[in-house]
């Protein structure tokens, strides 16, 4: 019966039930032009904005922000967890102030001088060296000296501080969590669903709980840091430890392991790869929160870049978006080669050559701190001398603005007129029983009742919340976007993954751009496109393109080789490969990539909000500034369940066909 | 060199913990303050606000706080003030926080520190080089005969006025545009970033735009530009549809051109730190002093506690009464 729930339709009839559903959504939304849908199947009640009094109305079916706001006090209050929450809160305080006060010098607690600049840069270069070689340490190195040249070495040791205390933490977190799935399949079946929803809640959805719960201030930034980073942390935990091979659990215990042993000395290690994965996650995962904690008070980069906006200085503010994301090249460089790097058990190196590095790092850090005594400039760059290319930016966006306005004019009346509204007005037209139905029905045909059910459900909760105008004009920027990735990222891809140099390059840049903060091109793109949706749109499909790419360039990489042997053998020429051959093989990869983009549109489209939208993420902006975690939580709800549904679609679609492929 | 600052610094840390343990050898200014405890100073994303806080938490340390900063959002600060996560707001503008700061007095815990001197102005506002497409402004009535100009390709023909973001609660423009029958759709942009952004593009192409700005503000230095001068605010013109141009309707009226900006406080600090609370309740800045110390910032590209220190050192005059005036 389960097995009957969760199975699709077969694929031979496909398209007939595809049809079948585009004729049913057609047909509720002709009932509704010629005038005979009940209202009650057209509109649920809505929240509306009353222009007199400022307040919103609550008259939606399911009160769910009610409900969590009194269960959210209920927690806060009666229970007395604010007392918990806010001693977790000065705790982490007091640990930000140590790796400020070794960082930074002064402050409140030891009274250390900060380190110069040169000394850091040098330990960084040798930490290079030693885990992979020259290329990782002049990055390193490189990273550390464009920080100190461009004035931004305060914030940059600042948003340091905010790693070095957030990294160990959501680590520590992951690996027990992760643990806890592994050892018990309750834990696991509560914690995934968990996982899935705040990987996909939108950031600013819960940065109202943790300022309600946490205060706001610096800390307050580092633990919505964490938040974040922990669910890639757990997952990747409970992947390692399942892929541990049972021969070697076993040879554990037959050694004699009590559990605490097969663990820490044979299951842990043998995992060690997917969990050193996990470790350079949590370190990508806070430093994309860099900005957005700032929001609640982080220090550092983040919060420098958002005063830098806030004054309309672009060209500052993209010194600093180089900052962060070079910074996260190195680190990941070093957490990656950290990884990587095999340790050789036999090796009986004499004293010296063993702490060689250590002894160098300190050697080099020692002459750094003396020079500095002399030479003041390498203990801190003073600001007159600070290299700033910041004016030749603002130059170019100007230039831009002034000479492309025109042309661009034309494009953006002919998008907004004859494309967009039209689009958005459509989606706000269709009754929301016919948008349930064109969810149910796509899960139905892919995956059965069980599917069907959860989609649909899924979107009936936005509904019943009263927030269904503003999700279908989330869900119209979001499909418009994903639409213009995927036309331009998988041919973009495609045609980076013809040559393997190509290829390489295409993959680095995808991760470059990936933590390049997306907050810096929003200002352009309204300097051109003015404040409405197609900026707002624009600034997504920047963001969403990515994955789109990155998925085309692995899924036609990994298409083996020897079925390239076999199909040139066979006579085919490149077009013929790559259309018989490679596409079909790439596909289930590629729309995993478009899945990618979609949660990445969903994300970003909220942030756009920033721009000036009319969407769920306008909403979710104006919660955080009124504390209102209720109706913050329930938005963020609504755009995670957009998600989830079109993520469990997707993944369903592709896990099947690569069944059918035989890759799996 | 550097030796020398250093041992100069280990002095002065020494000289503090010997005051802290030491108790009648103290220096006078260290006991006035009140608690050790740090007085938590939130900052906000416009560069007023920050130099300003920086200024105030300067001179609280002259009479022997100590102080922290914390970025904050502008309109959850008023909770984070009065549950006792931040212990000052600097700058409470009337048009702008003044429903947020009211709902927290009602609740309890804040506590309403005195104006400043300056008077704040939020309103529709053009840059100056608006003039030449529309003649006749400020006057309201000939932005009322120019909307076409204020047109977008989405606003259907009518002017558009480039709002802040919702969260800046204006509900009095909805029933104002409807009152003075003027042609205008409202477009709330995300975030006063992209205000800036739609100003700075249209000063480069010389397009017509009019949007939500206030005063004291940098724009006032970077692009000229004016107020629209809408009917002047008055208790009738809220209360009473018979009064002004609209017979039939109410707020057929600006916004009121003499904002306050107050200074709050979390109600435990008259307690805690009485001597930095005192100063803060005779702190008082006119509009001159809070746009020079913007300027410093936004022009002259200090960092905040850069302007702070210069504005400290240029005013002495001002400073001096409201931390030592006679207690």
């Amino acid at each position: 019966m389960r097995e009957w729930l969760a199975r699709g339709m077969p694929p031979r009839h496909r398209a007939r039930g595809v049809l079948a559903l585009c004729a049913l959504v057609a047909l509720l939304a002709l009932l509704k032009g010629a005038g005979w849908m009940p209202r009650f199947l057209d509109e649920l009640p809505q929240h509306f904005e009353t222009a007199d009094t400022g307040g919103i109305s609550h008259n939606e079916l399911l009160p769910a922000d009610l409900l969590l706001d009194r269960v959210f006090y209920f927690l806060l209050d009666d229970l007395g967890l604010s007392a918990v929450t806010r001693f977790v809160s000065r705790s982490l305080k007091e640990l930000i102030n140590i790796f400020d006060n070794m960082l930074l010098g002064g402050g409140k607690g030891f009274g250390f001088d900060a380190p110069p600049w040169s000394a850091l840069l040098a330990v960084a270069m040798v930490l290079g060296y030693a885990l992979r070689g020259w290329k990782l340490s002049l990055l390193c190195g490189g990273t550390l000296l464009y920080c100190a040249l461009s004035g931004l070495w305060k914030f940059t040791m600042q948003t340091l501080a905010l790693l070095a205390a957030a990294v160990p933490i959501s680590i520590l977190i992951g690996l027990l969590l992760g643990i806890l799935a592994y050892k018990r399949r309750a834990v696991e079946r509560a914690l995934l669903p968990v996982m899935s929803v705040a990987q996909t809640l939108p950031h600013f959805a819960y940065l109202i709980p943790v300022v309600v719960f946490f205060g706001v201030g610096h800390q307050t930034g580092v633990i919505a840091t964490i938040i974040f980073a922990v669910p890639p942390m757990v997952r990747l935990t409970l992947l390692g430890l399942r892929k541990v091979p049972p021969e070697i659990t076993e040879a554990g215990k037959m050694a004699g392991c009590g559990n605490w042993q097969l663990l820490t000395r044979v299951q842990l290690p043998s995992a060690r790869n997917e969990i050193l994965l996990g470790v350079n996650q949590v370190i990508m995962q806070c430093l994309a929160m860099v900005v957005i904690a700032a929001f609640i008070g982080a220090s550092g980069l983040g919060y420098r870049l958002l005063h830098k906006l806030q004054a309309l200085k672009i060209g500052q503010s993209l010194e600093i978006g180089i900052a962060i994301v070079l910074l996260a090249v190195a680190l990941d460089g070093l957490s990656r080669a950290w990884a990587e790097k095999k340790r050789d058990y036999t090796a009986n190196l004499p004293l010296l050559a063993r702490f060689k590095y250590p002894l160098l790092a300190v050697g080099l850090a020692a002459g750094a701190l003396l020079a500095a005594r002399y030479f003041p400039v390498l203990d801190r760059v003073p600001r007159d001398l600070a290299v700033s290319y910041a004016a030749t930016w603002d130059a170019l966006v100007d230039w831009i603005v002034i000479n492309w306005s025109d042309g661009l004019d034309a494009f953006r009346y002919f998008l907004i007129l004859n494309i967009l509204a039209p689009l958005r007005d459509a989606l706000l037209f269709m009754p929301y029983i016919a948008v349930l139905a064109l969810v149910g029905g796509l899960g139905l045909i892919l995956g059965g009742w069980y599917s069907a059910l959860l989609t649909s459900g899924l979107f009936a909760f936005i509904a019943l919340a009263g927030w269904w105008d503003r999700a279908m004009i989330t869900a119209y920027m979001v499909i418009f976007a994903t639409f213009i990735c995927v036309l331009i990222g998988v041919p973009l891809g495609i045609w980076s993954a013809l040559r393997e140099s190509r290829a390489s390059r295409a993959l680095f840049w995808c991760d470059t751009f990936q933590t390049f903060p997306s907050f810096i091109y929003i200002l352009p793109v309204i300097m051109l496109f003015q404040v409405n949706d197609l900026s707002a749109i624009l600034a997504v499909i920047v963001y969403a393109i990515i994955p789109a790419v990155r998925y085309t360039v692995e899924g036609m990489r990994n298409v083996p080789r020897e079925l390239h042997e076999a199909v040139t053998m066979a006579g085919c020429g490149r077009w013929q490969r790559l259309v018989q051959l490679e596409l079909p093989v790439a596909l289930p990869h590629i729309m995993l990539g478009v899945n990618q983009t979609i949660m990445f549109a969903f994300s970003m489209v909220i942030i756009a909000a920033f721009v000036g939208t009319i969407d769920l993420g306008q909403q979710i902006f104006k919660a955080l500034s009124e504390s209102n975690i209720g109706k913050g939580v329930v938005l963020g709800l609504c755009v995670s369940f957009m998600a989830l549904s079109v993520d469990h679609l997707v993944t369903r679609w592709s896990r099947e066909r690569r069944r059918l492929l035989g890759m799996d | 060199m550097k030796f020398m600052q250093l041992n100069r610094r280990n002095a002065a840390a020494c000289a503090l913990v010997c005051a802290a343990f030491a108790f009648g050898g103290a220096p006078a200014h260290a006991q006035d303050c009140g608690s050790k405890d740090s007085i938590v100073i939130p900052t906000h994303n416009w560069s007023s606000q920050i130099v300003m806080s920086h200024v105030i938490g300067q001179l609280f340390e002259k009479i022997g706080c100590n102080v922290e900063y914390t970025s904050t959002d502008s309109q959850a600060v008023y909770e984070a003030v009065r549950i006792g996560d931040a212990t000052i707001e600097v700058e409470v503008w009337e048009g702008a926080f003044a429903a947020s700061f009211n709902k927290a007095l009602d609740k309890g815990g804040i506590i309403d520190a005195g104006n400043h001197a300056a008077v704040t102005r939020e309103e529709w506002w053009y840059p100056a080089f608006v003039e030449e497409h529309c003649p006749g402004l400020p006057d309201w009535k000939a932005l009322k005969a120019c909307a076409a100009k204020f047109s977008r390709p989405d606003s259907g023909g009518k002017g558009v006025f480039v709002d802040g973001p919702v969260d800046w609660a204006h509900d009095h423009f909805v029933p104002m545009i409807d009152a003075l029958e003027l042609n205008f759709v409202m477009k709330n942009v995300g975030g006063a970033a992209a205000l800036w952004a739609e100003l700075e593009a249209a000063a480069k192409k010389n397009e017509p735009i009019v949007l939500f700005n206030w005063t004291p503000n940098f724009t006032d230095a970077l692009y000229g530009g004016k107020f629209i001068e809408f009917p002047a605010r008055t208790d009738a013109c809220i209360k009473d549809a018979s009064w002004g141009v609209n017979p039939k309707a109410v707020r057929d009226c600006g916004n009121p051109a003499d904002g306050y900006l107050k200074k709050a406080a979390w109600h435990g600090m008259p307690v805690k730190w009485p001597a930095a609370y005192k100063a803060l309740t005779r702190v008082s800045f006119t509009t001159n002093q809070i746009g020079t110390m913007a300027v410093y910032v936004d022009v002259d590209e200090m960092e905040h506690d850069e302007a702070a220190a210069r504005w400290i050192s240029e005013n002495e005059e001002v400073w001096k009464p409201w931390l030592y005036a006679a207690q």
